[in-house]
């Protein structure tokens, strides 16, 4: 009796993973998933921090996926090890900070590693050649493969017959002829085969799974560490560059302030790690303040505060500064016009 | 049969997922643990994550800005 192999898949929780994964199972291949959590991966729950995005589903697609495909999902923290990847990508960044290339390599390597201390055969991705500009395209696939490690132990079921034949094809544990050859960014073949499947209900990430392809999340990563002067962050970091309105009246401090009550919630997380304000006199939005804030700077912050909330068209307004350890004071400013602030000054 | 705790406060998904994850591997099966978060997203995904590696749900709770997912290790 031959031996039963084992393939990894690749899982972001959108379709085309879905879909190789499956394929895979259809020919008898044990198939569990592993899913890369990097700290920049959009997830239902991120959105749901808004209030405004309550009716998202509130899931993990990966997660979701697994359970559609009934395998098991390996869910890994790769947070520290991703900064190298996104301080120093070898192959340079997209169109805003994303090193989708060096990222996909990163994640591949990952895997072989896993493979290799999991006893597995194989590794299995749901590229598709053309699919995305940067790393799914016919000249960085081989790429991936050959700086990844993996090699001939990569597959690719759902554009396999566009590329040559890999170990599991060779050696006979996948039939090629069942594997597909979808290219280009056309969604057809894909939806196609959900529907021969018979999934309904997938994720279709518009601007794929991770913040660094949005041009707003990432000119806040780069202000960032423009103001510190280096690009060290950690996961506090980049988790509130995902809330709030970002206003830098300086190099030295940021001021976040909460955009509605989810945010607010959030943030109240933050208040023992940030200096924080909010209204005393008028019902207003809660802020952190980033960096190293002067007395001065401190009165600019709570003019700004004070415009985003229900006193903006006050006199004056208080508003409540409170240190990290709790100690907290109070001051009296008058809310800054909303025409007034220099549009530089928002991030 | 241990009974354990596990504070994910603070963390989005996936994180109180992977902690859960990583604390399960260094328990038996039989053993216990609950896990307590503020992100909402976990009632579905710690009951989802147990379903597909075969560990049960005993409980999940509710209360204020606190969610708590009560285990055991399958």
């Amino acid at each position: 009796m031959s031996k039963q192999r084992k393939a990894v898949a690749l899982i972001s929780g959108g379709l085309d993973s879905l879909l190789a994964a499956k394929t895979l199972l259809e020919q008898g291949i044990h198939v569990e998933g592993i899913n890369f959590f990097t700290g920049f991966c959009v997830e239902g729950h991120t959105h749901a921090i808004r209030k405004k995005d309550k009716d998202k589903p509130k899931r993990n697609n990966a997660l979701w996926s697994a359970e559609q495909l009934g395998i098991k999902l390996h869910i890994i923290d790769v947070i520290d090890e991703y900064k190298d990847v996104l301080i120093n990508p070898k192959h340079g960044y997209g169109a805003n900070m994303n090193p989708c290339l060096d990222c996909k390599i990163f994640m591949v390597h990952k895997a072989k590693e896993w493979i290799k201390e999991n006893d597995f055969d194989f590794i299995i991705t749901g590229e598709v050649i053309g699919q995305r500009p940067m790393s799914q395209r016919k000249d960085t696939m081989p790429i991936i493969a050959e700086e990844s490690g993996a090699d001939d132990l990569l597959l690719r079921p759902l554009c396999a017959k566009n590329l040559p034949m890999t170990l599991p094809e060779r050696e006979g544990w996948v039939d090629r002829e069942k594997l597909y050859g979808f290219s280009g960014r056309t969604r057809k073949p894909q939806m196609a085969l959900a529907n021969n499947f018979g999934f309904e209900d997938f994720a279709q990430p518009a601007g794929g799974c991770c913040f660094l392809t949005d041009k707003s999340y990432s000119d806040k990563l780069v202000d960032l560490w423009s103001a510190r002067g280096d690009k060290e962050y950690d996961l506090d970091d980049i988790m509130l560059l995902k809330v709030g309105r970002h206003i830098r009246p300086n190099n030295n401090f940021k001021v976040i302030v909460a955009r509605e009550d989810g945010e607010a919630r959030f943030m109240q997380g933050y208040k023992k790690e940030f200096l924080n304000m909010n209204c005393a006199s008028h019902r207003g939005p809660l802020a952190l303040i980033d960096g190293k804030p002067t007395e001065e700077d401190l009165i600019v912050a709570a003019q700004l505060v004070a415009r985003y909330g229900q006193g903006r068209d006050a006199e004056v307004v208080d508003v409540t500064i409170r240190e990290k350890d709790g100690n907290e004071r109070q001051v009296q400013v008058q809310p800054f016009i909303a025409d007034k602030i220099p549009q530089e000054w928002f991030v | 049969m241990a009974k354990e705790m596990l504070n994910a406060k603070r963390l989005l998904c996936p994180l109180p997922v992977i902690r859960t994850q990583d604390k399960v591997k260094k328990m038996n099966h039989g053993d216990i643990l609950e896990v307590v978060c503020t992100d909402p997203g976990v009632m579905q995904d710690i009951p989802a994550w147990c379903r597909i590696n075969g560990h049960k749900v005993l409980e999940t709770l509710s209360e204020e800005m606190e969610y708590t997912i009560i285990l055991e290790v399958g």
